[in-house]
């Protein structure tokens, strides 16, 4: 038996409420992180997965308080532990890598400082060696020319560099330990497999063990030996990673497995019903009872126990295990869907570009851009009636720019947007008329931002219907709750504030507000990235629903291949603001063609540790698309030379209808994907 | 950089004469004029030609403007009327008292503010933020009127410790307008005290629950040392900024407390010169009060820029 290092007992943290009751966050937590173990704590957001991973450093964030239990490490309680001695572990013993670096790097001191202060407290090393160890622990991290990266300040670095510093920094220390807080949410889906890659290089390197906290079960997949699975701050399933992957015998794990579309899957993932309750909802009974499909009667009323399974070395909390355990394959059914494309052209995008530039004052006056290189160029697109169009790409593809310009909120440089062949649309929202406004509406992100969070969702929904349809009284009130209805959403709903909601109901009512506007087009920019996996896909096959019923054209940014396969007819991929690839979502994903389709599909991360993203390219930041020739040249690991430098690549199509824009003959390309 | 300092100045300076010009027009549009004022009821006929010529108000009002202007620029604004003294005269020994003023208040202010903000912000909800939070709240409430009075009463008046009012001539020397300054400086530092404790209190609240600080506990730095590196410094660049404002309106702005304490400063020659309708003096007190702002203003953004990786990046590679 391997030997334990961190010993969690009991564990129950939580807060007092405003009314003096004790809500718990974390409920009887006890698991055992074992050396050279690689652990991955999975949940969605509020089950409380943080939390854990902050106690197991004897850190308890401000309004929380420990109730009950401990957290063992070196046969003492950290949670007991002074101030003075968790300094001595925090960073020595314990390490943790946080989910944002950005955010998590003091912005006035320099790289080189943040790491010589942890070396500084952690070791015994003199000034020169210290230097000397900062080098080599910014060359383990991978990043280039450590020298220089020490002299610059945080904000200097790209979100992936950014990550890499932290990592640098908690191995400064070398610790025993390294809790992973979310390390890689957020950054670009290349970036995360080489952070992924990296850390898995580490644990194997220096034989630390880890704690990795996500809710991506696609990254825990790839990352950890263990896995435990949280819901409403309990633990419900802890066991082999391959076993809770495969064979998940909670009904949480197998519903949250079927929920989350995958790039081998066209069509849409099966939606679990509802959402996690919020922490002190529940008193009796199982906490999942309520969106669970296997429940009894015995669940409503009494706590099934986390029981040991000795045969598969796996605990479980659930009174229906046994069901699951025999036919428990997560077989996923999609459900297909159902395209509703017709011949006519609604939205016609010619030699588009956008440009972020400034005017200067010869330009002002002239009311003209001048900027040769501009962020968005040549973009050319005819979307068809009743499509989903995927723009996919990474940060700073200009995928969310083109968005605003088709939207209005940013002006084009050059070419033409035109709408149902005859109504130009290149100018901005002040010169458009109401109709050309109703016609587009926009989804966003957040519905956290985009929604008032001093209107009801009654006065939210009224506001497109009383000024594009001039509704008022009895009738508006009929057409709000028919909206309503349509998103799912009772009539209740009707007099509450956008605070008293959930993420995914929230999501709901920015959904029937852009349908409020009966509008043709509607604009979705990554829907669904703020939502958790289990209720992103209840609300993707709600937009494709209402696109059955409406006949509405999408347009869909995300960053997530997986989520746009699912939901796109087809697809366009961009960097750095020029398309590489357009054609038929099944062409593109099956047979990557261009060289950054074929990056970003072999860097996409499943939930099945057989398959291991393949890094084809350096995950390089470029500031600005080059000059001249292919914009992908400085990434692409099948330059052919100075024509790509020199010239912009001509498009081909295949027989299939889809599109490439690049230099390497077709046949060129296709063979390579045969092999 | 050097090319953003030069842009800064450059619209300081215009907005100097968009100030100028205003202050003229302002007083253009007035009814009457320093010559009417002046001689009250002698003010019609030969007296008035005299008076105008004398004065130079003859000639048409942008000739006007543009003499002032040039002469406005080598420190010569003209005779003030009460006294027709020239107003340099006037202006040099209440640019010296309110500097001396304001920079009491400054040495005395500043420090105690920046201890009891960060005091409170670290003890937050705890003893000593609760008490200090309270007489703060406290001190920013009550008008400067009344506390500077009720000081008057009781140390001036009950405990006779201290003169109650100024009544030294305007061009005493340091050491003579010391004892004389002590009340003034207290009434006006508790008010700019109070102020800015409470926002270094919630700018280091602010950045005591960022997630670095988070990290750096995390990483094991000790309390005072993760307070001094990562927290103070990005905590108290906003403060320099209100310290500005708090330094220009310690020049110009303290009306109320010089006129109680009858303390000759700027603020009370705003006052007498307005009632007084003197109106050079008025025109060159609106120009000295604006560079003042705006030469402090720039300075503060100045050292914001230095002080501030983020922003000192940004200007260079634009």
């Amino acid at each position: 038996m391997t030997e334990i290092i961190q010993k969690v007992k009991n564990l129950s943290i939580g807060f007092k409420s405003k009314k003096g009751e004790e809500i718990l966050i974390l409920r009887n937590i006890s698991t055992n992180i074992k050396k050279g173990e690689t652990v991955g704590i999975v949940g969605e957001s509020g089950s409380g997965k943080s939390t854990l991973a902050l106690a197991m450093m004897g850190y308890v964030k401000h309004g929380l308080y420990t109730i009950g239990g401990e957290c063992e490490f070196n046969s003492s309680n950290l949670l007991k532990m002074k101030n003075r001695d968790l300094e001595k572990i925090r960073g020595r013993k314990i390490a943790m890598i946080p989910q944002n670096a950005g955010q998590a790097l003091t912005p006035n001191l320099k790289i080189g400082y943040q790491i010589d202060e942890a070396l500084q407290l952690h070791s015994d090393l003199k000034e020169e060696e210290r230097e000397q160890k900062i080098s080599e622990l910014l060359n383990k991290v991978r990043l280039p020319s450590p020298e220089t990266i020490a002299l610059r300040y945080p904000h200097e670095l790209s979100g992936g560099q950014q990550q890499r510093v932290a990592v640098a920094m908690a191995l400064a220390g070398t610790p025993d330990l390294l809790l992973l807080d979310e390390p890689t949410t957020g950054l670009d889906v290349t970036t995360q497999a080489h952070v992924l890659e990296l850390l898995n290089f580490i644990a194997k390197d220096t034989g630390t063990s880890m704690v990795y906290v996500s809710h991506d079960l696609g990254a825990i997949a790839q990352v950890s030996d263990r896995i435990i699975v949280m819901y409403s701050g309990e633990i419900v399933l802890e066991g082999p990673s391959r076993d809770i992957l495969k064979k998940p015998i909670h009904p949480y794990t197998y519903g949250l497995l079927k929920s989350i579309p995958k790039l081998s899957l066209a069509g849409l993932p099966q939606s679990m019903p509802g959402s996690q309750p919020q922490p002190g909802a529940i008193h009796r009974g199982c906490s999942f009872f309520d969106r669970c499909d296997f429940s009894e009667e015995k669940c409503k009323s009494n706590s099934p126990q986390l029981e040991y399974l000795e045969q598969l070395n796996t605990s479980v909390r659930c009174f229906n295990h046994k069901s699951l355990m025999n036919d428990s394959q997560v077989n996923q059914t999609v459900n297909k869907i159902k395209t509703s494309l017709q011949d006519k052209e609604i939205l016609n995008i010619s030699e588009v570009s956008i440009s972020y530039a400034k005017q200067n004052l010869l330009d002002q006056v002239l009311n003209r851009i001048s900027d040769d290189n501009p962020t968005v160029k040549d973009i050319n697109i005819n979307i068809k009636k009743g499509e989903t169009i995927a723009l996919v790409g990474e940060s700073g593809s200009g995928k969310s720019t083109i968005l605003k310009s088709i939207a209005g909120l940013l002006r084009t440089k050059g070419g033409i947007i035109k709408f149902d062949q005859k109504r130009n649309l290149s100018s901005d929202l002040k010169e458009r008329d109401p109709n050309d406004l109703r016609i587009i509406q926009l989804i966003f992100q957040n519905p956290d931002e985009s929604l008032n969070p001093n209107h009801t969702v009654e006065e939210i929904i009224a506001q497109p219907l009383k000024l594009y349809f001039g509704l008022k009284g009895e009738e508006l009130k009929k057409n709000i709750i028919e909206l309503l209805q349509k998103v799912r959403l009772g009539e209740f709903y009707m007099s509450r504030y956008p605070r008293q909601l959930s993420g995914g109901e929230k999501q709901r009512v920015a959904v029937a507000r852009a349908f409020a506007a009966k509008p043709d087009i509607i604009l979705c920019d990554e829907v669904t990235s703020a939502l958790d996996v289990s209720v992103q896909a209840a609300v993707l096959n709600l937009l494709q629903q209402l696109k059955e019923d409406f006949g509405t054209t999408y347009i869909f940014v995300s960053h997530d291949l997986a989520v746009v396969r699912a939901i796109s007819d087809r697809v366009a991929v961009l960097y750095q603001g020029r398309l590489c690839e357009v054609g038929p979502s099944k062409d593109v994903y099956q047979f990557p063609s261009h060289p950054y389709t074929e990056v970003l599909l072999g860097a996409v991360l499943e939930p099945d540790p057989d398959i291991k993203p393949k890094l084809v390219a350096e995950d390089i930041v470029e500031e600005k698309p080059p000059q001249k020739g292919c914009s992908f040249q400085g990434r692409c690991s099948r330059i052919l030379g100075d024509i790509c430098k020199n010239e912009i690549p001509p498009w081909q199509i295949t027989n299939s209808g889809n599109s490439i824009r690049c230099h390497i003959p077709l046949k060129e390309l296709q063979k390579d994907q045969i092999n | 950089m050097l090319f953003l300092i030069i842009k800064r100045i450059l619209l300081g300076l215009i907005t100097l004469f968009i100030v100028s010009l205003i202050t003229f027009v302002g007083t253009e549009i007035l009814p009457g004029d320093a010559c009417t004022t002046y001689l009250e009821r002698q003010a019609f006929g030969e007296q008035l030609e005299a008076c105008y010529r004398r004065l130079g108000l003859n000639v048409p009002a942008y000739e006007r403007y543009v003499s002032w202007a040039v002469n406005a620029i080598q420190g010569d604004f003209g005779y003030s009327l009460s006294g027709e003294m020239p107003i340099k005269e006037v202006l040099g020994p209440r640019i010296k008292n309110s500097l001396v003023l304001a920079s009491a208040a400054i040495f005395i202010g500043i420090p105690i503010a920046l201890i009891l903000g960060i005091v409170t912000a670290l003890w937050r909800d705890k003893l000593p933020d609760v008490a200090i939070s309270t007489v703060t709240i406290f001190a920013m409430t009550i008008p400067e009127f009344i506390s500077a009075t009720l000081l008057i009463l009781i140390i001036a008046i009950w405990l006779e410790w201290l003169p109650g009012i100024v009544i030294v001539p305007t061009d005493v020397s340091f050491l003579e307008l010391l004892p004389n300054i002590i009340l003034p400086v207290i009434a006006i530092a508790m008010i700019m005290t109070a102020h800015m404790a409470r926002m270094v209190r919630s700018s280091v609240i602010q950045v005591m629950a960022s997630e670095y600080v988070q990290m750096a506990i995390l990483k094991g730095v000790p309390y005072w040392k993760m307070v001094f590196k990562h927290v103070l410094p990005n905590a108290l660049l906003p403060a320099i900024n209100v310290v500005a404002l708090t330094i220009a309106w310690l020049l110009g702005g303290v009306v109320v407390t010089e006129v109680v304490f009858n303390y000759p400063g700027l603020g009370r020659l705003v006052i007498e010169s307005i009632s007084n309708r003197d109106l050079p003096t008025v025109q060159a007190l609106a120009i000295i009060l604006a560079s003042i702002y705006v030469s402090i203003n720039l300075l503060a953004d100045l050292m914001t820029l230095m002080l501030n990786p983020r922003l000192k990046t940004l200007q260079i590679r634009k």
